[in-house]
């Protein structure tokens, strides 16, 4: 042991190696991980837009025609096309990391990931068809 | 630690669930009314058919459903994202106020804009 510690009334700071703000540009997969971080901004965005519709639609025919003409504004649009690129990315990721978060047991035995990830897929499917028909389909 | 927020499990929850949501709803919604319309590729709906299915008890159901949990979807993975990215966890008070505060806003917003269809 030693005898001339020297005490100070703070507690030590542990070593820790300074991480630059910008540690996300240094790899591809860090990189990706924070892309797939920020789609959270345009899933947000087309809550809004999809609000900005309803209100529109619920006001008047002149309303819902000045949305359609709103949305072909240029600016508009490269925003609604970058968004659907970070959503579909949002899509693809949360549905191959859905195996991994979900454990599915059917009779005793352990369900393949890739059946959860499938059933995932068919679900977007699924969906897609129905407000496609609600859409475009004139009944 | 762990006991001093007992609501983070249900608020994960709310996470998950809507990004489910959005990965099921958005990509075919935001297509058509972001791209395939504005660019002509496809014709929209006239107002009366899109009021006819905007204003359907169970559309204005699952809409509400979808804008809310896709909110608090955002509110938590951008939380972390701030936290993260940015190195700023010592704000975290004012984050979670801005993140969690803005997808309740915005839940009442949806309530009340779906309440208000003809």
């Amino acid at each position: 042991m030693r005898h001339n510690a020297v005490y100070t009334p703070y507690h030590p700071r542990w070593h820790r190696t300074r991480v630059s703000t910008y540690w996300w540009l240094g790899r591809w997969s860090y990189f990706l991980f924070i892309l797939r971080e920020l789609s959270s901004i345009f899933v947000a965005w087309v809550v809004i837009y999809l609000l900005v519709l309803v209100a529109a639609v619920s006001k008047s025919a002149v309303r819902y025609q000045q949305f359609l003409d709103w949305s072909r504004n240029p600016f508009m649009l490269s925003l609604n096309i970058l968004s659907l690129l970070f959503i579909v990315l949002h899509a693809v990721t949360w549905f191959n990391l859905a195996p991994q978060a979900m454990v599915v047991h059917v009779g005793g035995r352990r369900l393949p990931g890739s059946l959860i990830a499938i059933s995932n897929y068919a679900g977007l499917v699924a969906v897609s068809i129905v407000i496609l028909g609600l859409l475009l389909i004139r009944w | 630690m762990y006991a001093r927020r007992p609501i983070e499990p249900l608020l994960w929850l709310f996470f998950s669930a809507g990004g489910v949501m959005a990965a099921l709803f958005f990509p075919a919604i935001l297509f058509l009314f972001g791209i395939a319309f504005p660019l002509g590729w496809l014709a929209p709906p006239n107002y009366d058919h899109l009021l006819a299915v905007v204003s359907h008890p169970l559309t204005r159901l699952v809409l509400l459903g979808v804008c809310s949990l896709s909110l608090f979807h955002w509110a938590h993975r951008f939380r972390y994202t701030l936290y993260d990215g940015l190195q700023i966890k010592h704000l975290n008070e004012s984050i979670n106020a801005i993140c969690y505060g803005g997808a309740v806003l915005g839940t009442l917003t949806a309530a009340y804009l779906l309440w208000k269809v003809p």
